[in-house]
């Protein structure tokens, strides 16, 4: 119990910097939260926000895992343009669409699989072993798409990007799950424990008892999963895959999203929900400088700008200075009520 | 000054080689080697495959060196092409600086250069032949001038810009323009970039298309390439609008998948960027090798316009091509 439970005043930047770029969004642009249904599917500026931040955000759930260990998985964009290949090629080549998914799942699992072996046998500091896959990694994607993109016409595949479940994209959806299956096997288990021991110190808690090989291996395979079910979305959703700019530099959004999150880059305590949040806060920054019709040489301004205001407001230096409610609870005290969407408060 | 021996030493090897052969076979086949950038996309193979069609057309041994997108491996393979005392040697150049002195050593080498597709930075022009690229800003022209023509001179256009800063981007957008300039019921209401790609392309056509009260402000869209055209027309199909008639798609490239699309109904216009720029480079070699006519120093590839009345022969036509 020496991780501290942080109280809720501790995710207020976090859930802050997103309502209020959503609503810097809606005085840009006053249509952005209406919602109507298009062909059975939720259609609006809000699903836009929701929908293209899927990726980033199933990208960020796996990185969160890996980065709660003190490492950091850079392979992810190009585990992504891999599956998504593999996706497109089986499914020109006329395989069934359990063959592909299982296919495009499995190069997923043996990325990470490679990476975890890596790191966690070898030794290999995590920012080289995944930056081998992240290079190498587009370079097998080219080699199975053959440097092309492929395109295909099946309904069924197209439908993991652009269908939808009781109106909601299933990319969405799809999100959703993940997120709650990952939340389910870290906090109703030990392992989100184990987890953050291991990126605590990865010593004391091998010598605690912790199996610190195998909670590395399956942080950097569940993390491979989360690219692969990424890039089959992307995949999805434009009917091709384009090995030489499918999640293209997405791994960096993707450690942002965390680090927004406020999970530290050292590892330890992390916050799944809020990394999603993370990715969110992106999304909307992205889908606002679309709508607000910015010239687009100001959009990665734009970005870093509000970027670099979420980030101060978690600097523990800068935030010493800010009037807080409360001076933090001694440690091992009952634990406050926590919001059952606040995946980062149980330690 | 040992090196220097070397290289001279080794020109004056190949000179004397090709005078030999020159006298022993005056109907020797010509003798080209191509330094490719790469095949780092779809265009680029196309270019490549194009230009053996079109060397075993006329006769023409082509040797093709791929530098992998490395300037260092494509002067490698100039000065191996100087060595084995080639007839002309083709650079798709990867960068626009850094020619000078290997180019050079192929001009006192006697061996004319052509450069495909890109343009060099140098001081001395003297050290190409010529160059065959296609005009950028007038494809621009060309898709701005398609539209004007079909809606009249008014049209609310959205523009899906590629990569920011990149030169083609640059002058597409530039060449369009102009004709928006020249119609005055002609305007753009939005444009961003789409980083020439189909997923951007879609994402960004999206948000315009809610933007503009769900894309019924909008008459048509320009997409500096055609991918990002095949990701906006699938965003106007999500938003329950019908692309290629509700909504104009005007794109440039000439890529299989428009002709696809156009075929269905679904694009109007495409300006093609032809594959073909080693087709005019042989004729100019040829013809400078008969009557020592020295060609001018851009030879512009056409930029055709295809709309869908031929997109089915045309898909036909390019899909193995490509």
């Amino acid at each position: 119990m020496t991780l501290s439970a942080p109280g809720p005043a501790r995710n207020l930047p976090q859930y802050g910097a997103l309502i209020a770029v959503l609503l810097a969004n809606w005085l840009l642009f006053p249509d952005f939260f209406a919602i109507r249904l298009q062909d059975g599917r939720l259609f609006g500026s809000l699903i836009d926000v929701l929908n293209r931040g899927a990726p980033v955000a199933l990208l960020a759930i796996g990185m969160t895992m890996v980065i709660a260990t003190r490492g950091v998985d850079l392979s992810v964009g190009a585990v992504m343009a891999i599956s998504g290949a593999i996706a497109a090629t089986m499914t020109g080549a006329g395989w069934s669409l359990p063959a592909v998914l299982a296919a495009s799942l499995a190069a997923g699992l043996l990325c990470g699989l490679w990476n975890g072996l890596l790191v966690a046998v070898l030794r290999i500091q995590p920012i080289i072993a995944t930056l081998i896959l992240m290079v190498a990694g587009r370079g097998i994607a080219q080699l199975v798409t053959e440097g092309q993109i492929v395109t295909f016409t099946s309904p069924s595949l197209a439908f993991i990007g652009s269908g939808s479940f009781l109106t909601v994209p299933m990319p969405v959806v799809l999100t959703i799950v993940a997120l709650a299956v990952t939340a389910l096997l870290v906090r109703a288990t030990a392992l989100g424990l184990m987890i953050e021991a291991v990126g605590v110190n990865r010593l004391s808690s091998a010598g605690a008892g912790v199996n610190t090989p195998v909670v590395l291996v399956a942080v950097y395979v569940w993390c491979g999963l989360c690219a692969a079910v990424a890039g089959l979305i992307v995949t999805a959703d434009i009917r091709g895959a384009d090995a030489n700019n499918a999640g293209l530099w997405l791994e960096l959004d993707a450690i942002l999203a965390v680090v927004v999150g406020g999970t530290s880059l050292l590892g330890g305590r992390f916050g799944l929900v809020l990394s999603v949040v993370g990715a969110l806060i992106i999304q909307s920054m992205n889908t606002g400088i679309l709508l607000s019709g910015f010239k687009p040489e100001f959009n990665l301004i734009v970005k870093a700008g509000v970027l670099l205001v979420v980030l101060l407001l978690q600097s523990p230096a800068l935030t010493l200075f800010l009037p807080r409610p409360k001076a933090a609870r001694p440690i091992g005290t009952v634990k406050p009520p926590v919001a059952p969407t606040s995946g980062g408060a149980k330690p | 000054m040992s090196r220097k021996w070397v290289i001279s030493a080794a020109t004056a090897a190949a000179a004397l080689f090709i005078g030999l052969g020159a006298v022993q076979a005056a109907d020797k086949k010509l003798v080209v080697g191509f330094s490719q950038i790469g095949s780092e996309s779809g265009w680029r193979a196309a270019e490549t495959k194009t230009a053996k069609a079109e060397a075993d057309k006329r006769g023409i041994d082509l040797k093709i060196s791929d530098a992998q997108q490395k300037q260092e491996n494509q002067i490698k393979a100039v000065r191996s092409f100087v060595a084995q005392g080639v007839d002309a040697i083709f650079i798709a150049p990867v960068v626009a600086t850094g020619w000078d002195s290997v180019l050079k050593e192929a001009k006192e080498a006697k061996i004319p250069v052509v450069l495909l597709d890109r343009q060099i930075e140098t001081k001395d022009q003297s050290l190409y032949m010529t160059a065959v690229t296609s005009d950028t800003v007038h494809e621009g022209r060309v898709a701005g001038e398609w539209l004007a023509k079909q809606t009249g001179g008014k049209c609310a256009v959205v523009e899906l810009q590629g990569t920011v800063g990149s030169s083609p981007a640059i002058n597409r957008k530039k060449g369009f323009d102009e004709i928006v300039a020249k119609n005055p019921g002609m305007k753009i209401i939005r444009t961003q970039s789409g980083d020439f790609t189909r997923a951007k392309g879609k994402e960004v056509m999206e948000s315009f298309i809610k933007a503009e009260n769900g894309g019924k402000g909008i008459c048509a869209v320009y997409a500096h390439n055609d991918d990002m055209a095949v990701g906006a027309i699938q965003a106007i199909k999500e938003a329950g609008l019908k692309p290629g008639k509700d909504i104009l798609v005007v794109s440039i490239d000439g890529v299989p998948d428009i002709f696809k699309a156009m075929a269905e109904g679904e694009a109007n216009a495409t300006v093609e960027l032809t594959p073909n720029m080693a087709g005019p480079a042989y004729d100019a070699l040829i013809a400078f090798k008969k009557d020592g006519k020295a060609p001018p120093k851009w030879i512009q590839t056409e930029s055709a316009l295809f709309t869908p009345d031929t997109a089915k022969a045309e898909y036909e036509r390019r899909k193995d091509a490509y």
